[in-house]
């Protein structure tokens, strides 16, 4: 799978780059820029040197003769350790000096010092050559005075300003790179913050972004909130729609149960009474059916996005109870409550979890004989246990895996109105908490016991 | 017990007032809110049974409203939608209990009983036969200095003879008061349950009787 780009990385590596980049380049200049200085500063010394001997030369008896100045050669030693020569050519014929030291070829103009790189006894040398004229004679003779110097002080001090320069040029680039790394996070906080906006919501809120967004966000912003506009109404819509279907299908379904209550009073043929009960079974089913579908829907939709509210348990199983307790009574069936006083704190959704209780609960009141016992239990250690056991026909040695699978029925179910949904509810609303349902043969007798465990988180 | 059906579907209206007439119940039927309110104007009810879609306004608005007037007539909602969330959301208005369409009236009688215990208004819905007292709400069975609870069956079995002293009942119709349909109900059971209520009113003034062939009836001991 491709990895999702990231603009954090992109800035910060695009920005890294630009500073590698100064970085290198401020490394160049300095040393260019310091060794070409340092070149200067040795071939001005070595032109002055030159210059200084030349001044030097006399003309005695038509004789080109040099008295040379030391103090030519000693400013020389102000550079370091390196070695001096020197060579005098009169027409070309060495008059003093080194006889093999290369001379600077070109350009030989009166006075003005020529430079050259030459190599010198292994070593390389850089060469001043000043070219003077002396009138010795009627024509006057060319005398090429040369000065050389090795330039191996001159190799460290280069090596000194690179080691120098790179040192900085490397600071400044982690420096950079830092800086960087701090501007990709900070361009990035509002779309962090909107995004955490956005997330923290809750299943069914679709209100508009209100969080404050920079200028280059607001249209993703307004795009967002516009979608998020057409979702509420299409949901909105989908609520009405199901509202409205429910009430043209249900209304008539209570029609036709109350004629056939009313109709199978009148009757008195056994099977005729026996065909409306029939009939009022089946209406019974699909209407039961649909709620628990409706209620399917809300669990999934809500699981998605888990609301995690401050509850009291003990309160969400009373209410609950409470409500159930007048089906139960039809049946003769006791609920009975082993519930703390106190109440019992947890953080979920509550209207998730009231969905798996009253479906628990409501299948157990349908297979629980007349005259018998529903027992609500809560049990708090490590994770909260709710448990309801009832006296009923229990799982019979069903694979008690199975039975949370959707419209999956026990084997025993015999004649009783069902769908199959309600455990698989119950098993949605416990997993989208972190917890599960447990199904077990009850202690009581030999019914069935389903327990919501819910961990603490 | 005088109810008061808020209710625009005429059919199911129709349908409902015979059902609980069949119970001996007074039923009042308005299908608009205004109706409603100028019902509540001459006569009090016990019970009020709101349905939600109402062709001049939402029954919930009408909840709101009683309730804001301090009217405690308990009301218990007709609803056509089931999920969760709005079951909620309908206790949060002031409705005392509600009841999801298409309903089982045994179970819609269940829950009138439960809502009157809860506001305290049982007192008055009693028959007396014989100086035996029965509480139609509670289900409280009273004679001499001995009080009794009867189970939600006993109290619909002994309702029907209280009801009409003296009169007999056929089994099977005694069968159709107490069991709802999702019951699979033999004659056998309403014999296990008159041997029931005969010990319960052993020592009263009333007791039940076996007419041979015809079913049985309540008369003085």
């Amino acid at each position: 799978m491709k990895q999702p780009t990231s603009i954090r990385k992109r800035l910060f590596f695009q920005l890294a780059a630009v500073a590698a980049v100064l970085s290198l380049a401020f490394v160049m200049v300095v040393r260019g820029v310091a060794s070409q200085a340092a070149e200067g500063t040795q071939d001005d010394i070595l032109a002055a040197s030159a210059t200084a001997i030349a001044d030097s030369l006399t003309s005695e008896d038509g004789k080109v003769t040099l008295e040379l100045p030391y103090s030519a050669l000693s400013m020389l030693g102000t550079i370091n350790e390196d070695r001096v020569f020197y060579r005098v050519m009169v027409q070309g014929e060495t008059l003093t000096g080194y006889a093999d030291l290369p001379v600077t070829r070109s350009p030989r103009r009166l006075d003005t010092p020529a430079f050259s790189t030459e190599i010198y006894r292994g070593d390389e040398v850089r060469v001043a050559s000043v070219l003077r004229r002396v009138a010795n004679t009627a024509t006057g003779s060319e005398v090429v005075v040369s000065v050389a110097q090795t330039r191996s002080g001159l190799a460290a001090i280069s090596r000194r300003i690179t080691i120098t320069a790179t040192s900085v040029g490397l600071l400044f680039f982690l420096l950079a790179t830092t800086l960087s790394l701090l501007a990709a996070n900070s361009a990035l906080r509002p779309l962090r913050r909107m995004t955490g906006a956005v997330t923290r919501r809750g299943p069914s809120d679709l209100r508009p972004v209100t969080a404050e967004a920079p200028k280059e966000l607001v249209p993703l912003v307004d795009a967002l909130n516009s979608f998020m506009g057409r979702l509420r109404s299409s949901l909105s819509r989908t609520e009405d729609l199901i509202s409205e279907a429910a009430h043209r299908v249900r209304t008539p379904l209570a029609t036709v149960r109350t004629q056939a209550e009313v109709t199978h009073r009148k009757l008195n043929k056994p099977e005729h009474k026996k065909a409306i009960r029939d009939m009022i079974r089946a209406i019974d089913e699909s209407s039961r059916s649909a709620g628990q579908i409706l209620d399917h829907a809300m669990v999934t939709f809500r699981a998605d996005s888990l609301a995690l509210d401050p509850l009291d348990l003990a309160a969400l199983i009373n209410e609950t109870c409470d409500r159930l307790a007048p089906t139960a009574g039809l049946k003769d069936i006791a609920l009975l409550r082993e519930l703390p006083d106190r109440p019992v704190p947890f953080n979920g959704d509550g209207i998730m979890l009231q969905a798996a209780l009253h479906n628990i609960l409501d299948n157990a009141i349908k297979y629980s004989p007349e005259d018998s016992d529903i027992t609500v239990r809560i049990a708090s250690g490590s994770e909260l246990r709710i448990s309801i056991a009832d006296q009923g026909r229990g799982f019979g040695g069903m694979d008690l895996k199975d039975l949370t699978t959707r419209y999956s029925r026990g084997a025993n179910v015999g004649d009783v109105v069902g769908s199959g949904l309600g455990l698989t509810i119950a098993d949605e609303v416990a997993h989208a908490h972190g917890g599960r349902l447990e199904l077990s043969h009850s202690k009581e007798g030999q019914g069935a016991c389903v327990s919501l465990i819910l961990p603490y988180v | 017990m005088r109810y008061l059906l808020i209710e625009d579907n005429q059919k199911l209206a129709g349908a409902i007032v015979e059902r609980l007439q069949l119970d001996g119940h007074a039923v009042d039927h308005a299908d608009r809110l205004d109706a409603a309110s100028a019902c509540m104007d001459v006569a009090d009810y016990d019970l009020i049974l709101l349905d939600i879609m109402l062709p001049d306004g939402d029954g919930r608005d009408f909840l709101q409203r009683q309730r804001r007037a301090e009217k405690r007539t308990p009301v218990i909602v007709i609803t056509a939608r089931s999920a969760v969330s709005d079951r909620i959301s309908l206790l949060d208005l002031g409705a005392d209990d509600y009841i999801t369409k298409p309903f089982d009236f045994a179970e819609l009688e269940a829950r009138c009983r439960a809502v009157m215990r809860r506001q305290g208004g049982a007192a008055d819905n009693q028959k007396t036969f014989e100086g035996t007292v029965l509480n139609l709400t509670t289900g409280a069975l009273q004679f001499g200095d001995a009080s009794t609870n009867l189970r939600n069956r006993e109290l619909r079995l002994l309702e029907v003879f209280f009801a009409a002293p003296g009169q007999v009942f056929s089994k099977s119709h005694l069968i159709d008061r107490m069991f709802s349909f999702s019951d699979e109900a033999s004659e056998n059971a309403i014999e296990v349950y008159v041997a029931r209520l005969r010990k319960r009113l052993e020592g009263s003034g009333a007791r039940i009787e076996t007419v041979r062939g015809l079913g049985y009836r309540m008369i003085p001991a």
